[in-house]
């Protein structure tokens, strides 16, 4: 059993409970975050934390860490496996990476930022097997992962024909099947029409011999999500991510689920999620008068609460790109001639990589680099975008507080846009931007509004009774004047990581690595339906499927440490 | 007579890990096997056979003589715990969980680990490393190719399943009639009885593959190609372009015809990127065709562990690959190992005779169900049951599925899982490198 912790005199950034950077102790007993009168103080850790920042742990929600993309990355790019290693200790694992890096070490650094919980945001289903092997062997952290269904032969079929009520036991049955944490559509109909080497150009092309277009995907497995009344809404990669111009995509795609009513057995308040909306902010009709369309999208999400949206903020310097969105990596490789890899999945996704170099002297990176923190500086609730990567794709997720001292310092940005191509400005308003992110909306975009967004701030994102006892500890004093170099240094190491009651990093380094839980959901469909339901896909899978429908499920031994979310979906409303 | 019928048993015989396998289990033996290939039938029934290990083997004034489970972990332990430069070699035909364990163990010990991917389809991991690689889960061809083509491999032989199940007969969605909707090409350097079943067959000269492939690479991109390449006449290298470029959906599987004759790595280099040019005017996958069933989970499970997909060494305390030091032939070639530890492999049969002679030199741990030549030469070895039989585990299917494997029938008397031999191996090393385990 744990000693119970109390932590003094900190001060405090707890959003979900309007607590702004006040002075108060935490206690923590079991795990759990508790009133103060039951930990005894002759008895607990006092972790004293005079002139330092208390925030939940942090929380990601979009990071590719584990499964065949992130792993093909760290196969096939060995160079970025032989430019950073960490060396094994008593207590810990080696590992080697910066871009793409090796499980273990991908653990550590989170904890060491102050992250506890992270969401793996492309699970092909017939591969989900990989991603749970891999998420076992991520210490520390809590994870889930997402499962990839919009490009399912099934589901387009019974979206197709407006059978929702099969659509949604075939979900349902799919996350089962897969553990998944909630249902994520990526290119939706363009991965499909790329397994003949094409792709779909707007939301109501058709996608080849399915004659279903990416609005009505959008539409309907939004409906189905909230059926099945799941806790977090659909999570999409829209469709022509990465083309000049593409920007109206993400409004049309919010406007796809405008009419769709929030029914979900948590709290949220979006039905729709746009990830990493950079790379879908984009204006112009070519590279050569490519400009940011962010504040056109910052204005459709102000005007539109059932909407939220992550970053993707891009860093500048080499990465790898990773994608279920087989033909923008194609596009990629067209563009850099760099190394491609492609990974198609039978009836479901696929899959591309292309290491990449965002550079500061090429106009189209400089500007892609304004584009998240413009999108973050013009939306007004920082409850509607979270702070991304899309790691690794815009960047790697060490580089997280690099982008918090960029949000909360104007003069950090104007000295980082001095760096880039001299063209910048004409293409971006980023440089009239006043705002200054405060510490209270850094921990809404960093953990608060993440948490609420997944459906999961009953026990994550906020430090109040009953919590998980998920605490990060920089050393940060809101009294003084925070330089951006303070700024970066104190979310790069905290001086305390706690993860489920357990102090797990002191002083930035880690000193224990516990594992973390599985979260997935489990909506249970009528019985009678689902019956009809396999029925039906019973065949499919016979017929098309290279294993048996037998061996599809993810067995429990994959998660060996789960927190099962169960849901009544029986009764459709 | 209790009679059970396991259905869809994984056959763990080769990389195409069939998952239809039927298995009829009476009084806890297999009496019989259905849907299974000639290969994967005798995986399951041979499980028995006599070469099978009964008891742990310690060598004692040069005899192989039985002991203990626990004197023989504990022999092993000393053995690795005291080596300067162990190494940790096999892994093919082990599941995952037994990977982890060993690479848990070669990072304690500081061991150079290896899978047979080394002396195999090693140029290959070293070629898409190069230039990346275009491919797909296996269904994918089932479903939409209408063009496969075999070069240097021969899966009538070696896979012989992977024509019906994954490629040219089955009937796919975009596919219903089947081998009648697609064209089968073989390159090879013999008429093979894969190439005797061949629309086209086109036979290149021994180590003419690096030419064919860039005269093909040419003639895809609308240059001239001369009379004659590697054997084949001009006007079958243009018509198999022109084939390859007008197909909606076309796969080529190589072997280790390509990737161990002359240019090896730049062979596959080459035909990576044909298949990257022809992604210009269709679509176009390629696959290695790997031999032991998890071959490419070892590969998996070091990549996401260390970063490195085969030869890591763990002798500065973290993760170094570097292909021709690294590797096993080349630590023992070198005469560096002081030590090894093969897990589910018989390097002994098939290594260069030089590194076989050092591997006879130094204490070799075996574990495996079977005698073989490697535990022939062995100072301890250590029989295990085995997996996707006798124990249940995790391997992956060649194009990256990873597969739940069945336990069939309950292990005989006294034969552990290799994972769990492993956990014991590296408790007691860690115990005897904390002075624990002196006593």
């Amino acid at each position: 059993m744990t000693k119970p912790i109390l932590i003094r005199n900190g001060f405090v950034y707890d959003p979900l409970n309007g607590i702004n950077g006040e002075k108060m102790n935490i206690a923590i007993k079991d795990g759990k975050i508790v009133k103060e009168s039951i930990v005894n103080p002759a008895e607990a850790q006092i972790i004293d934390s005079t002139n330092k920042v208390v925030m939940p742990g942090g929380i990601d929600i979009h990071t590719h860490i584990a499964g065949y993309a992130i792993n093909g990355g760290r196969l096939y790019r060995p160079e970025d496996g032989r430019s950073t290693f960490e060396p094994r200790t008593s207590k810990l694992r080696s590992g080697t990476g910066y871009s793409v890096p090796s499980t273990f070490v991908t653990g550590y650094r989170y904890a060491r930022m102050g992250y506890t919980t992270l969401c793996e945001p492309a699970m092909p289903p017939l591969l989900a097997r990989h991603t749970h092997e891999e998420l076992n062997e991520i210490p520390i952290v809590d994870n889930m992962a997402f499962t990839l269904l919009g490009n399912n032969w099934i589901g387009m079929m019974y979206l197709k024909d407006q059978e929702y009520e099969l659509a949604a036991a075939f979900i349902a049955w799919m996350l089962r099947a897969t553990k998944g944490y909630t249902i994520k559509i990526v290119n939706p109909g363009g991965t499909e029409a790329w397994h003949w080497g094409g792709n779909v150009k707007n939301l109501k092309d058709p996608v080849p011999y399915f004659n279903i277009t990416p609005w009505e995907i959008i539409h309907g497995l939004a409906v189905v999500n909230e059926m099945l009344k799941l806790p977090h809404s659909i999570h999409i990669h829209t469709n022509m991510l990465g083309h000049p111009g593409n920007y109206g995509f993400v409004i049309g795609s919010a406007e796809a689920t405008k009419d769709v009513k929030i029914e979900t057995i948590k709290k949220r308040e979006q039905n729709i999620h746009i990830t990493h909306t950079q790379f879908s902010s984009f204006g112009g009709d070519s590279w050569k008068n490519f400009r940011s369309e962010a504040e056109a999208v910052a204005k459709h999400v102000n005007s539109h609460p059932h909407v939220t949206i992550d970053m993707g903020q891009v860093i500048p310097g080499e990465t790898t790109t990773m994608t279920a969105d087989g033909p923008l990596e194609r596009g990629l490789y067209e563009i850099n001639h760099l190394k491609w890899l492609n990974l198609d999945v039978e009836l479901e996704t696929g899959g591309g990589l292309v290491p990449f170099i965002y550079s500061k002297v090429n106009l189209v990176n400089s500007v892609q680099w304004t584009i998240g923190l413009e999108l973050a500086l013009l939306i007004k609730d920082p409850f509607q975008v979270f702070l991304s990567t899309d790691h690794p794709n815009a960047g790697p997720f060490v580089r997280y507080p690099q982008i918090i001292s960029w949000l909360m310092s104007r003069k950090a940005r104007e000295e980082a846009l001095s760096k880039f191509h001299a063209d910048t400005q004409r293409r971006s308003i980023l440089a009239t931007l006043n705002r200054e992110y405060t510490l209270y909306e850094i921990a809404v975009i960093t953990r608060a509004g993440q948490a609420l967004a997944l459906g999961l701030s009953d026990i994550k994102g906020h430090l109040g009774i009953n919590a998980d006892a998920d605490i990060a500890v920089y050393d940060l004093n809101p009294k003084e004047e925070l330089t951006p170099e303070k700024i970066e240094k104190a979310f790069s190491n905290t001086t305390y990581t706690i993860k489920g009651g357990e102090i797990v990093v002191k002083d930035g380094k880690v000193v224990q690595a516990p594992m973390g839980r599985r979260f997935w959901a489990n909506p249970q469909t009528d019985e009678e339906l689902e019956q009809t339901m396999l029925r039906g896909v019973s065949k499919t899978f016979a017929r098309y499927y290279t294993v048996s429908m037998s061996n599809f499920p993810v067995q429990n031994e994959y998660l060996p440490r789960h927190n099962e979310i169960k849901i009544d979906a029986t009764h459709f409303t | 007579m209790a009679t059970k019928v396991v259905s869809d048993a994984v056959c763990t015989y080769c990389g195409c890990l069939c998952d239809d396998i039927e298995v009829l289990v009476q009084d806890g033996k297999i009496v019989d096997v259905r849907h299974a290939c000639i290969l994967g039938t005798s995986r399951f029934f041979d499980y028995l056979r006599p070469e099978r290990m009964v008891k742990p083997l310690i060598r004692v004034d040069g005899e192989l003589k039985e002991t203990s489970i626990d004197e023989a972990v504990k022999k092993a332990a000393e053995i690795l715990a005291k080596a300067e430069r162990p190494l940790l070699y096999g892994w093919s035909m082990a599941g995952c969980e037994a990977h982890q364990v060993g690479i848990e163990l070669a990072e304690e010990i500081g061991a150079v680990i290896d899978d047979t991917t080394s002396v195999c389809h090693g140029p290959s991991v070293i070629a898409l490393q190069e230039v990346g690689i275009s491919t797909c889960t296996l269904g994918e061809v089932k479903n939409r190719a209408d063009l496969v083509i075999y070069w240097g491999s021969n899966p009538m032989q070696a896979h012989p399943r992977h024509m019906s199940r994954y490629t040219v007969y089955p009937r796919g969605f975009f596919r219903e009639r089947g081998w009648r909707d697609r064209v089968l090409v073989v390159i090879d350097v013999r008429k093979t009885d894969t190439a005797k079943l061949a629309t086209r067959f086109l036979q290149v000269e021994p180590n003419g593959d690096y030419e064919l492939i860039s005269a093909l690479r040419l003639a895809v991109n609308g240059n001239k190609i001369p009379e004659k390449v590697a054997g084949v006449p001009r006007e079958e290298i243009e018509k198999l372009a022109e084939i390859m470029k007008s197909c909606h959906f076309g796969a080529i599987f190589f072997g280790l015809g390509v990737t161990s004759s002359a240019g090896k790595n730049r062979n596959i280099d080459n035909v990576l990127s044909l298949v990257r040019d022809l992604g210009a005017y269709t679509k176009f996958v390629i696959f290695p065709m790997r031999g032991h069933y998890n071959v490419t989970g070892f590969g998996q499970v070091l990549t996401w562990e260390t970063g490195f997909p085969f030869a890591v060494d763990f002798s500065r305390n973290y993760p170094r690959y570097n292909p021709g030091e690294t590797t096993a032939v080349d630590v023992l070639l070198r005469e560096e190992a002081d030590a090894a530890l093969i897990v589910a492999s018989d390097p002994a049969a098939h290594f260069p005779r030089k590194a076989v002679e050092h591997l006879a030199k130094i204490p070799v741990i075996t574990i495996e169900p079977f005698r073989s030549l490697t535990t022939q030469y062995a100072t301890v070895a250590i029989p295990s049951a085995i997996t996707g039989i006798e124990v249940e585990g995790t391997a992956y299917r060649m194009d990256h599925v990873p597969l739940r494997l069945h336990k069939v029938v309950e292990p005989p008397e006294g034969r552990l899982p290799d994972r769990e031999i492993l956990k014991m191996i590296l408790e007691h090393v860690r115990a005897l490198k904390t002075g624990a385990g002196q006593a």
